[in-house]
């Protein structure tokens, strides 16, 4: 099952490599990881999107809080969250074509951020199964580039990753 | 006043109360050598290979529950010590590490000898650190022993480039540490271990089932007194031995692939199973599926969370320190005013000492033409009265000390468990002889493990380290060679070691004594001159059985009661 995994790390040379060697060290899957500072600029936060069975889950968590840089962890997945990811997607633009990606972008709340004679990029922010559906909506070969962030999550309420 | 870097991290060193550091110089570490030939507080060995300087370190703190150190220079330094760094990892050893690294500006130019010490290190250790700035050398140290010796302890590694350790800043060694992200555990969880206390004196078929984590822990009072107040039967690991005496009546033998039929029985059959500062590795329970057929409550007290359900299923999770936990587990059981159900514990008895006799203990048929292996680890125990220190490399011989030689006291026994690396035994035994000036300390070991550090006789002879090596020379890598001949249709692929030294002239030539010893009549008086030798490191070269197997033995993937008993004897 697809595991949504937030944590606050010391933002530190190294710290990154210390989880994505434990991934590959460990057979562990992972579809993306995305980390940057918090407001405060000793922590980073990272969230980690992963798959596996529970039993893998639980050893994910614990191998990533056994880590002495990781200072707090949580499984946003085990609870009510949020999850939000950016996309660039830089499509092929002639006539024809440009007034229907814009409809599509429309329709899944996208922005054209740029436009070139042959060419439109679009901005959109949402879960990563809406940006793979938007993928899917819009013609294949017309698809120049895409630039994807990996996911970012954030608990709703009151659920709240802080030291 | 002002110190250098270098300065700085030996003043560290003596603050810890560090005794001994193994190390090799080079390069990148002249000026912490520097600092060291200005004091005399820490006292320096020098090693042959920086391989020996961390097994040597390991051993130390093995077999003393103290912080062992080494200091290595950077690039190949650094990269020899990656075996030993990761010995002492698997095994759990505290351990601190330092690294010298090319000059900050150089970093990443491959400088002449420069490697990725953090990079390389990262997956084998505890933790790391590159120190940039000469400020951080003292709380970086002081995190270092923190780190390595708290919660599960292991190896944690410092990286000082060349030119922090010439920078200069005031010392000052903090008092104390403390590491926002690090929360090692202490006491375990109360409604648990009442739990536990529950689901044991309920048990019908119970058993104990210890590990390297009841002797990290220094509990092996508390576990002797719950096997003994509960009266089950009690296993321990290739690392537990010596946890629970080998003497005492509760005590059924190592488990695992080369543990006593009984052992393994009782642990595949029992109904509540309490795991101890153990981690059912793969050489200790086999096949996962095999061990999950027979249904059973587990108990797992462990330090570190990572270490419960990660192969097995776990009833009840303890997350503490095994001591502590214990504790709080036998003062529960002494104030419930309850015992075990002594008819199912009868009958549960009744059943191991069936298995006992099914096994036939361990046995082997001894000779008079040749000598037998085991038969010289039975007069090694005789004649040292079990009070040796004993390193082993890894193979056959490792397998053999393990089982005739009777632990009873713990932090007697030091071998590389986890991550199995011949050429272990001679550079720990140096460590636990500079730990144990008096005491009797031997290594042993076969031709091929002991070839893998054997430079390391000049150290002994330098530092006049009187260890007594124990080979039993076959002539074969023999544990390799008994698989060949089980599972490989006796093809004995590369396992025989031919062209082999002169070990007695070897011996000889570092400076110490060597003997050589072909005949079963002669293994006892050798050993007794050997060891009368209080001085002399000696060098005992048992020309032993090459046929001879260790058994019983669970072949790997197979279940633990798949297993395979000596032949008839």
């Amino acid at each position: 099952m697809r595991h949504i995994i937030s944590l606050l790390m010391e933002n530190e040379a190294g710290a990154l490599s210390r989880v994505a060697g434990l991934f590959s060290a460990r057979g562990y899957n992972i579809e993306s990881l995305s980390v940057a500072p918090t407001e405060d600029p000793t922590l980073s936060r990272m969230t980690i999107v992963t798959s596996g069975s529970d039993a893998v889950i639980e050893q994910i968590n614990k191998q990533l809080n056994k880590l002495v840089d990781v200072a707090a962890l949580i499984d946003l997945s085990e609870g009510e969250h949020l999850e939000r990811e950016l996309m660039l997607v830089k499509v092929r633009a002639d006539d024809a074509a440009r007034d229907e990606i814009k409809r599509s972008a429309d329709i899944f709340r996208g922005r054209v951020i740029d436009e070139s004679d042959s060419t439109c990029t679009i901005e959109l922010t949402d879960t990563c199964a809406r940006l793979d559906e938007f993928l899917r909506a819009i013609r294949r070969d017309l698809i120049l580039e895409t630039v994807r962030t990996g996911a970012s999550g954030i608990g709703r309420g009151d659920r709240v990753l802080k030291l | 006043m002002e110190l250098t870097g270098a300065e700085i991290a030996i003043r560290c060193l003596q603050e810890e109360g560090v005794e001994y550091v193994f190390g090799y110089p080079g390069g990148a570490v002249l000026f912490i050598y520097d600092a060291l030939f200005n004091q005399d507080k820490v006292k320096h060995i020098l090693v042959r290979h920086e391989q020996a300087a961390v097994h040597a370190a390991d051993g130390y703190a093995r077999s003393t529950d103290r912080v062992g150190v080494a200091l290595v220079t950077s690039g190949p330094g650094l990269t020899n010590a990656v075996t030993g760094i990761a010995t002492a990892y698997m095994d759990s050893t505290p351990l601190v590490v330092i690294s010298g690294q090319v000059p900050t500006g150089a970093i990443g130019e491959d400088a002449f000898q420069e490697v990725d010490a953090v990079g390389i290190t990262r997956p084998c250790v505890k933790h790391n650190f590159l120190v940039k700035d000469v400020k951080d050398i003292a709380q970086t140290i002081k995190k270092a022993f923190y780190l390595a010796k708290s919660g599960r302890p292991g190896p944690v590694l410092v990286d000082i480039p060349k030119d922090v350790s010439n920078h200069r800043t005031a010392f000052e060694y903090p008092a104390s540490v403390t590491i926002r992200s690090y929360h090692p555990a202490g006491k375990g969880d109360s409604g648990q271990i009442g739990l536990a206390a529950r689901m044991l004196l309920e048990a019908e078929r119970p058993m104990v089932y210890a590990g390297g984590g009841v002797i990290l822990s220094e509990a092996s009072g508390q576990l002797a007194e719950l096997v003994r107040t509960l009266g089950f039967p009690c296993t321990s690991t290739l690392m537990g031995l010596g946890g629970l005496p080998a003497g005492d009546r509760h005590f059924v033998g190592m488990l695992g692939m080369h543990g006593t039929y009984e052992a393994n029985m009782a642990m595949q059959h029992c109904d509540v199973l309490l795991a101890v500062g153990a981690r059912f590795d793969d050489r200790v329970i086999g096949n996962v599926a095999h061990f999950a057929q027979v249904p059973r409550k587990i108990i797992h007290i462990d330090i570190d969370p990572s270490s419960i359900a990660k192969r097995v299923k776990v009833d009840v999770p303890i997350v503490g320190d095994v001591k502590l936990v214990l504790d709080e587990l036998l003062g529960v059981l002494r104030g419930g005013g309850r015992a075990p159900d002594a008819a199912a514990l009868s009958s549960w008895w009744k059943q191991v000492e069936e298995w006992q006799a099914v096994g036939g203990g361990l046995r082997y048929k001894n000779s008079s033409e040749i000598i037998k292996p085991q038969f010289v680890i039975e007069k090694l125990h005789e004649i040292t009265g079990g009070e040796a220190f004993v390193t082993s490399d890894v193979g056959q011989h490792q397998m053999w000390t393990a089982q005739y030689y009777k632990f009873d006291k713990p932090r007697r026994w030091i071998t590389s468990g986890g991550l199995g690396t011949m050429g272990f035994g001679l550079p720990a035994a140096m460590g636990v002889q500079l730990a144990h000036p008096g005491a009797t300390v031997a290594c042993v070991t076969g031709e091929g493990s002991i070839q893998m550090n054997i430079q390391e006789l000049s150290t002994c002879k330098q530092f006049r380290l009187p260890i007594k090596i124990v080979a039993l020379n076959n002539g074969y890598l023999g544990m390799v060679r008994q698989w060949q001949e089980f599972f490989h249709g006796n093809r004995y692929s590369e396992t025989y070691m031919d062209a082999l030294p002169d070990f007695v002239g070897l011996a000889e030539a570092y400076g110490h004594v060597g003997m050589r010893i072909e005949k079963p009549a002669d293994v006892e008086p050798a050993l007794k001159e050997a060891f009368a030798r209080k001085r002399d490191l000696v060098f005992m070269d048992f020309r032993t059985d090459p046929s001879e197997n260790v058994y019983p033995m669970v072949p790997g993937g197979r279940g633990l009661s798949e297993i395979i008993l000596a032949e008839d004897l």
